[in-house]
C-alpha cells in the first residue's frame, strides 16, 4: 500500500536550502562558527569546573570511564521468568554489566496473569510476574553484588521493589549494602508509557513512600529513576525533556522533605534516565548543563552539603523514536551514533535500542550487536581515555549555558502554571506534548525535519526479512498454572492477615512499605496487593484533552 | 456531502499505555473535519463495542503497539457482529508485523495502517469508505 508512493530520493529539503537559519530541537539558533566571544556572551566558563566537584558539568566523578566504563544494561524481557532468566544469563556471558528488567504488561499495572484483562497480554513485552516465586526463578543464578539490577516498573513499583528485596533478603544479601535500581517514575507515566494505576496524589505518595524506606533499610538502593526519557519519546524536545525530568525530580523530593527527611539522607538516590537521539551536540550539551542545573538546584534551593546529594547520576539511552522502519539496517548506525552521544555525554549506565525494536522484541543477535556496539567504543575507539572529551570547544561550551537557560525558562514556566502535578493531573502537560508530536510527524511529513528513508533517500523497498519474536500461548498457560498452585500452597490465613494490614496502613496514611514487605514474603500476588490498594486510593481516570 | 460529519472512533485496545500514536491520529482527524471520540488508554473489547454503538461512530479505529491486536481484536470481532456493528469501517495502526496482517484482515478489518503510514493516507481511506 504504501510502496506505490514510495520512490527513491535524494537529499533532504533543508540540504538543498543552506541558505535558511537552523534551529536545533530545543529552538536554539545554530551560528555558522563560534568563537571565545560567543562563549563569554552565553555566560563564560563558570559553570564548567573539573570533573568530579561542583557544579559537575563535565562529570560526576574525577576519573569516570578511565576508571570505569558505563555499566551497559540492556531492556530484557519477556515470557516466563524461566525465558528471562535464560536471556539474563546470554547477556552476562557476553560482557553485560546490569541487568535491566522488563515486565509484560499485566504485572506492571497490577494484574495478575489469571486475570481476565491480562488475556493475550502475559509475557508479551516483558516477563510476568505473580508473586515473590517469579522473582526467585527470574534471578537465580545471578549474583547480585557483581550484576546491579534495573527494574523497570512503575505503576506496581513499590511492590516490585519489596519483592526484589524480598528475594535478595531470602538469598542472604545484607540490605544495607544491596545495590539497584527502580524506574518507580509514576508521574512521567501519566505523560508517556501510561502504566499508571492510582490517582496521582497516592501515586506520588507511594513514589515518597519507596524513597523513605529504602533510605532507613536499603541506603544504597536507588528507589527512583527520574525519567525525562519517555516524555521524550511523548514529543518534547531534549530542553523540556531534562527540565520536566527536573521538575518531577523536585516534586518527589518534596514530598520526602514533608517527611522530615534531610536531603542529603535520600538525594544521593536519586537517580535519572534520559534519551540520547537526534543531534550529537544538542545531547552532549543537554547532559552537561543538566548535570550543572542539578547540581545547583540541590544545592541552593534544597540546601544540600553531601556533594554525592548534587550529582546527576543516569542512565542514558534508548533512542526508539529516532529510529526508522524504513531501511532498519540504518538503524545499525544511528544506534552506534547514540552510544557515541552516551559515551560523550558522560552518563553512568547506557542501553540501545536493537535495530529490530520497530518490529518485535529484540533477537538475541540484536542484542549481542547492540553490546558489541558499546564494547567497540570501550575498546577501539578511546572513549575512555580521558573525561569529558568536547570540553573547551566554544561550541559545546555555549551551546551548553544555552540549554542550561533553555531549561531553566521551562521549568519556570511549569512553576508558574502551578506546577507539575496539577498539570499532569489536569492533563495539560500531555496536551502540550502530544501537539508537540503532532506537529514534528507533518514536519516530518513534509520534509521540513529531515529524516533518511522516511523523507529523503528513500528507496522502494519490501518488508524486510525479520526474525520474529513468537508470542508463546503455553508460555502463558504455565504461568497462570503456577499461580494456581501457588495460591493452593501458601498460607492464605498470612495471605488475608498481610492484606487486610495493608489495608489499614494505606487508610491510615502510613509508609505503606513494610506492610507490602510483609505481604510479599507471605506470597501474596501483584494482583492482590494492588487490589488492596486500589480499595483504598482508588483508580485514576484519565483526563482526555486535545 | 454527508447530512452529518464522518463520526470516527480511535481505541486503544488492551493494556498498552503507549498513546502517542493514537493522539497524533486523533489531531490529524480533527483537522481533516472529522468528528473524533478517543476512548483514552486500556479499553476493553466490551468498552469499545459500547461506546462505538453509543456514539453511532462510522469508523472504529484501534492503536495497537504492544502486540495483542489479533487475539483482542478477535473477541471484539464477536462484540461487533453481536451489537450490529459489523458494517462499520474497522481499521487498525500502530506496530502491526507483517505476520498478523493477515489474520487481521481475515477477521475482517478493512484498514491496516502500520508505523509510518502518512496521515493523509489515513484521513483519505476514511473519507474514501465513508462516502
Amino acid at each position: 500500500m504504501t510502496s506505490q508512493q514510495k520512490k527513491v530520493t535524494g537529499a533532504s529539503k533543508r540540504r538543498q536550502d543552506i541558505s535558511r537559519p537552523i534551529f536545533n530541537e530545543s529552538g536554539i539558533e545554530i551560528k555558522k562558527t563560534y568563537t571565545a566571544e560567543d562563549l563569554e556572551a552565553s555566560g563564560g566558563v563558570e559553570m564548567v569546573g573539573l570533573p568530579g566537584e561542583y557544579p559537575f558539568t563535565r562529570g560526576i566523578h574525577k576519573e569516570m570511564y578511565r576508571k570505569r566504563p558505563w555499566t551497559m544494561r540492556q531492556y530484557t524481557g519477556f515470557g516466563n521468568p524461566e525465558d528471562t532468566n535464560e536471556r539474563f544469563k546470554f547477556l552476562i556471558e557476553n560482557g553485560q554489566t546490569g541487568l535491566n528488567v522488563a515486565f509484560d504488561l499485566p504485572s506492571q499495572i497490577g494484574l495478575d496473569s489469571d486475570d481476565d484483562l491480562a488475556i493475550g497480554e502475559i509475557g508479551r513485552v516483558g516477563m510476568a510476574v505473580d508473586s515473590l516465586k517469579d522473582f526467585e526463578v527470574a534471578f537465580d543464578g545471578i549474583d547480585l553484588e557483581k550484576i546491579t539490577v534495573s527494574l523497570t516498573v512503575n505503576g506496581s513499583a513499590a511492590i516490585m521493589i519489596a519483592m526484589y528485596l524480598a528475594m535478595a533478603e531470602k538469598r542472604g544479601y545484607d540490605l544495607s549494602k544491596l545495590r539497584g535500581t527502580a524506574q518507580n517514575d509514576i508521574l512521567k507515566e501519566f505523560i508517556g508509557r501510561g502504566t499508571w494505576i492510582f490517582p496521582v496524589e497516592p501515586s506520588i505518595k507511594l513514589v515518597a513512600d519507596t524513597i523513605e524506606y529504602c533510605a532507613n533499610i536499603a541506603p544504597k538502593y536507588s528507589p527512583v529513576s527520574v525519567c525525562g526519557y519517555h516524555i521524550r519519546e511523548s514529543g518534547a524536545d531534549p530542553a523540556q525533556e531534562m527540565a520536566y525530568g527536573f521538575v518531577i525530580a523536585k516534586a518527589y523530593t518534596d514530598l520526602v522533605l514533608e517527611r522530615g527527611l534531610d536531603v542529603d539522607e535520600f538525594a544521593s538516590r536519586l537517580s535519572f534516565n534520559f534519551n540520547i537521539y537526534g543531534n550529537i551536540f544538542e545531547q552532549v550539551a543537554k547532559f552537561r548543563a543538566g548535570r550543572g542545573l542539578w547540581a545547583k538546584i540541590i544545592k541552593e534551593e534544597y540546601g544540600a552539603t553531601n556533594p554525592r546529594s548534587m550529582v546527576l547520576r543516569m542512565i542514558a539511552g534508548g533512542g526508539g523514536s529516532g529510529l526508522t522502519k524504513e531501511q532498519p539496517e540504518v538503524n545499525i548506525v544511528r544506534g552506534a551514533y547514540y552510544a557515541l552521544i552516551s559515551a560523550l555525554s558522560g552518563a553512568q549506565t547506557m542501553a540501545l535500542c536493537c535495530y529490530d525494536e520497530a518490529y518485535t522484541i529484540p533477537s538475541q543477535s540484536a542484542q549481542q550487536l547492540s553490546l558489541r556496539t558499546m564494547q567497540v567504543l570501550i575498546e577501539e575507539m578511546g572513549l575512555c581515555d580521558t573525561v569529558d572529551p568536547l570540553a573547551g570547544s566554544y561550541y559545546i561550551e555555549t551551546l551548553t549555558n544555552q540549554m542550561r537557560e533553555r531549561m531553566e525558562e521551562i521549568m519556570q514556566e511549569v512553576d508558574e502554571q502551578g506546577g507539575i502535578v496539577k498539570m499532569v493531573a489536569e492533563g495539560t502537560i500531555q496536551s502540550k506534548v502530544s501537539a508537540q508530536a503532532y506537529q514534528l510527524l507533518q514536519d516530518i511529513e513534509s520534509g521540513e525535519f529531515p529524516k533518511v528513508g522516511i523523507n529523503c533517500y528513500q528507496v522502494d523497498e519490501k518488508e524486510p526479512e525479520v526474525e520474529y519474536h513468537p508470542y508463546a500461548e503455553d508460555d502463558a498457560r504455565r504461568q497462570i498454572e503456577r499461580l494456581g498452585v501457588l495460591r493452593d500452597e501458601r498460607d492464605s490465613s498470612a495471605v488475608e492477615s498481610t492484606l487486610a494490614k495493608l489495608v489499614d496502613d494505606a487508610k491510615e496514611g502510613v509508609n505503606v512499605m513494610p506492610a507490602i514487605m510483609a505481604a510479599v514474603k507471605a506470597y501474596a500476588t501483584v494482583g492482590e496487593m494492588t487490589d488492596a490498594l486500589v480499595s483504598v486510593y482508588g483508580r485514576y481516570n484519565e483526563p482526555v484533552r486535545f | 456531502m454527508n447530512a452529518r460529519r464522518i463520526r470516527v472512533l480511535i481505541a486503544k485496545p488492551g493494556l498498552d499505555g503507549h498513546d502517542r500514536g493514537a493522539k497524533v491520529v486523533v489531531r490529524a482527524l480533527i483537522d481533516a473535519g472529522f468528528e473524533v471520540i478517543y476512548t483514552g488508554l486500556r479499553q476493553p473489547p466490551a468498552a469499545v463495542a459500547q461506546v462505538a454503538l453509543q456514539e453511532d461512530v462510522d469508523v472504529i479505529g484501534l492503536s495497537s503497539m504492544a502486540g495483542s491486536h489479533v487475539s483482542y481484536c478477535k473477541r471484539l470481532k464477536e462484540l461487533l457482529v453481536e451489537k450490529g456493528l459489523d458494517d462499520k469501517l474497522w481499521i487498525i495502526g500502530g506496530s502491526i508485523p507483517a505476520p498478523d496482517q493477515e489474520a487481521l484482515r481475515e477477521l475482517g478489518l478493512d484498514g491496516i495502517f502500520p508505523a509510518g503510514t502518512r496521515l493523509e493516507e489515513i484521513v483519505d481511506f476514511i473519507n474514501e469508505r465513508c462516502k
